[in-house]
């Protein structure tokens, strides 16, 4: 029973960066009805501006807030990326087919990854120690102060999320958005805002995620964002595409098997059972558990 | 009178299919001009066009003796030029509250707050279900918040695109009663129709869009007694 809720909080833990994740993919898919295949990079992006920031930061005592500044410029730096994304991307070709869009993302997505292997250089990199670090015994169980910094910065920007989407006038016009563009604009949206504010506000969740795992694992790597993007997507779509609570859900339950399956059967199965449940998802429920089926319209 | 919204020979092309081959018309401050035609005449594309919705191809659209070429749709709505587009599109995922707040999304002013109260008073029903998301809502309460949404933008000019389509007579009559409402508190309204019959009732002047082209313009009640139209429309 200990081991089993040992797991279950590293697997929550870990399920919250898959979340924080996939709130990017569902959020962009909202507005765009696009799968933006370059989030898992911008993800990656955010933990090498963090690990940048904590360099400059080297020689003072890790503290609680150290890590928070380095979590906020990265989350900052990834926001504007992401909007730098869509305008210089996506939006010219916007209203293209969406195979246009679709392979332009994986486009941006390539041109990221190798980006980042020339700036940053394809090695992997050790991220620096931001904050002291604690072990918790707890009922048998060890939390470190690792995981619970993950889970609760991940609670409280998904606490903020909520709020913003479901009380703020922007969050309502996002919402608006993604329900039929063509009406948004006839409300007086600028949808083009709504846009950019939807890919600040994913991007800047991806780099939060980014930070918070680097300062786990600790080891960074130009492509580090491209299992966690997969995985994160596969969160999305198992929670239903364009739902925001289904990502948070979706990222919940992904981590949660990941961490069983490596507990409990083998780590060979690590990344099988993510893929396995999106094989699932697609052939019993492809709307997702929380997601609305489209009706066509006649 | 000077027209408020003018168009003149606009042209739009779908691809290969051609939509609209020069149409023109005007509506003036004070007027109710409709635009009836059959399915596929081109009137929603003409509204469309009118708000910057889909690439004109030739032609031009003059808001308040300005061209709207350079401006995109959200601008000309902030400007008072407003839409009750085809099929209501409701957000049904929000609110009926939220739905009349987007309505209101872009203003400044400080007319809100007396705008939500002719909303209601108009329409006591979507005051009753306020809180409900508007998926909830039946057609009629939808048309009726699509309109209501459209009253909190502020309107200048109202364009209306087939604002009965699919609801009962009786809901019918309270829409037209509404739109004759918003007409007479100073609101120029240009009104597409399939149901040519109230339409022509409830306007002053008509154009008969047929295929792309207006085949037939004049005052309502002269539209209305020509024999084509009659046999053509209202099914006499």
């Amino acid at each position: 029973m200990t081991t089993f809720l040992q797991q279950l909080v590293n697997g929550l833990s870990l399920g919250s960066i898959y979340a924080l994740i996939a709130l990017g993919y569902t959020m962009v898919y909202g507005v765009l009805r696009l799968i933006n295949f370059a989030h898992g990079d911008v993800y990656m992006v955010g933990a090498y501006v963090g690990y940048y920031v904590s360099r400059r930061l080297q020689g003072r005592e890790p503290s609680i807030g150290s890590a928070l500044l380095v979590m906020l410029v990265a989350m900052v730096v990834c926001g504007i990326l992401g909007i730098l994304i869509e305008r210089l991307a996506y939006r010219p070709v916007r209203r293209e087919a969406r195979l246009t869009l679709l392979i332009t993302a994986i486009g941006v997505s390539l041109f990221i990854e190798n980006a980042a292997q020339l700036v940053f250089g394809p090695d992997p990199k050790f991220f620096p120690s931001l904050a002291p670090r604690a072990d918790f015994h707890f009922a048998g169980m060890r939390l470190t102060s690792e995981q619970i910094t993950v889970i609760a910065v991940s609670v409280l920007l998904m606490v903020l999320l909520r709020f913003f989407i479901l009380k703020t006038r922007t969050g309502k016009a996002m919402r608006a958005v993604s329900f039929s563009l063509d009406a948004a604009k006839l409300m007086g949206i600028s949808t083009d805002w709504i846009i950019s504010v939807t890919f600040a506000l994913g991007s800047a969740l991806a780099a939060a995620a980014g930070v918070l795992i680097a300062m786990q694992i600790p080891k960074i790597d130009p492509l580090m964002g491209i299992p966690y993007g997969l995985k994160a997507f596969v969160a999305a779509v198992l929670g239903g595409i364009g739902s925001v609570p289904g990502a948070v859900l979706g990222g919940l339950l992904i981590g949660t098997s990941e961490v069983m399956v490596v507990g409990y059967l083998s780590s060979t199965y690590r990344d099988a059972i993510a893929f396995g449940i999106l094989i699932l998802v697609l052939i019993l429920r492809p709307q997702g558990l929380l997601g609305r089926v489209q009706k066509e319209k006649v | 009178m000077s027209a408020i919204l003018e168009v003149r020979d606009l042209s739009v092309s779908y691809g290969a299919i051609v939509a609209l081959k020069g149409v023109s018309l005007s509506l003036a401050e004070g007027e109710i001009v409709t635009l009836i035609g059959a399915n596929g005449a081109g009137k929603t594309t003409t509204l469309r066009a009118i708000m910057g919705l889909v690439r004109t191809a030739g032609g031009e659209v003059l808001y308040r003796g300005a061209p709207t070429r350079s401006s995109k749709t959200h601008q000309l709505v902030r400007d008072g030029l407003v839409l009750v587009p085809e099929g209501r599109i409701v957000f049904a995922n929000l609110s009926v509250q939220e739905n009349l707040e987007m309505g209101a999304y872009a203003r400044r002013d400080g007319g809100v707050a007396a705008d939500l109260d002719r909303v209601c008073a108009l329409f006591p029903r979507l005051k009753e279900r306020r809180r409900q998301t508007a998926g909830t809502l039946s057609g009629g309460e939808q048309q009726m918040l699509a309109i209501g949404r459209a009253m909190m933008s502020g309107p200048k000019v109202l364009l209306l695109d087939e604002p009965s389509l699919g609801l009962a007579p009786i809901v019918v009559h309270a829409i037209f009663e509404a739109i004759r409402e918003i007409h007479r508190s100073g609101v120029p309204v240009l009104l597409v129709e399939q149901n040519a019959n109230a339409a022509l009732r409830h306007s002053d002047r008509a154009y008969v869009l047929e295929t792309g082209r207006v085949a037939l313009e004049g005052p309502s009640a002269e539209v209305a007694a020509n024999p084509k139209v009659k046999e053509a429309y209202l099914g006499e």
